[in-house]
């Protein structure tokens, strides 16, 4: 009941993260100055926290998502196939954030 | 009495068509489902892309905007960032929709913030696949 929220709060937390999607290529087309300003963003403590919170939601509502197709396609209504499949999401959406973010700042994006 | 004609009464009485709309010919529109499949069709697209999109996203961190304007700009990962936008925002325009249509019961409000979604999602769209362009035509 209260995952089911939380697919739709993520989407709306996605939805609002596009802007610092396109404010991202944007000022990577705009040249040098703009791209730096975005990498001060998202370079501080601020901004990393909202970039984790948009992998996180990302990742979520990805695994949340595809729980939702399972049930489309007619599988895993059965009391302990949903609960599984919640967990799953929930914990898989929060093990795939820490995942990326370590293989991110082990190739350098931590600098 | 039937209002199936040749049909007879049988047919008739298991028709969800009123009389009226019957006599007009007025039925489903056949575009009831098309949201639905929209939005699950975009969500299977973003699942493929997903992989070579956070390949790309790596592939920029840590770069300069020449290095991070070199690597978005090569054809292969423009054409995967193309595909994500189209259908991230084609998605999330449905996405928002539905939720407007749950939560907001003033009529003029529910149109104005369906509206308003409708011109940030194209707008959205519009930008990022610009930038994209801009970087791969390397003006």
């Amino acid at each position: 009941m209260i995952m089911s929220i939380v697919h739709r709060v993520t989407g709306m937390a996605l939805y609002a993260g596009t802007l610092l999607l396109v404010w991202w290529l944007v000022a990577a087309a705009s040249g040098p100055t703009a791209y730096a300003r975005v990498q001060a963003f998202t370079g501080s403590f601020i901004g990393r926290l909202i970039v984790l919170g948009y992998t996180w939601a990302l990742m979520h509502h990805l695994l949340s998502g595809i729980r939702h197709f399972i049930w489309d396609l007619g599988y895993g209504f059965k009391p302990n196939e949903r609960e599984t499949l919640t967990w799953a999401a929930l914990i898989g959406g929060i093990s795939l954030t820490v995942l990326l973010w370590i293989v991110a700042y082990a190739i350098g994006g931590g600098r | 009495m039937s209002y199936s004609g040749s049909q007879g009464p049988a047919r008739a009485s298991t028709s969800m068509r009123t009389p009226l709309g019957r006599v007009r010919f007025l039925g489903a529109a056949h575009s009831g489902t098309t949201d639905f499949w929209r939005q699950r069709l975009t969500a299977v697209a973003m699942t493929l892309l997903m992989i070579p999109g956070i390949v790309v996203v790596m592939m920029v961190l840590g770069r300069n905007q020449a290095g991070a304007a070199q690597v978005l700009g090569s054809p292969w990962v423009a054409l995967i960032l193309i595909l994500f936008i189209v259908a991230s925002t084609w998605h999330m325009k449905i996405g928002m929709q539905v939720v407007i249509e749950d939560y907001v019961h003033n009529e003029k409000l529910k149109l104005a913030s369906i509206m308003a979604n409708n011109f940030f999602s194209f707008a959205v769209a519009l930008a990022a696949i610009y930038a994209i362009i801009k970087l791969s035509s390397g003006v």
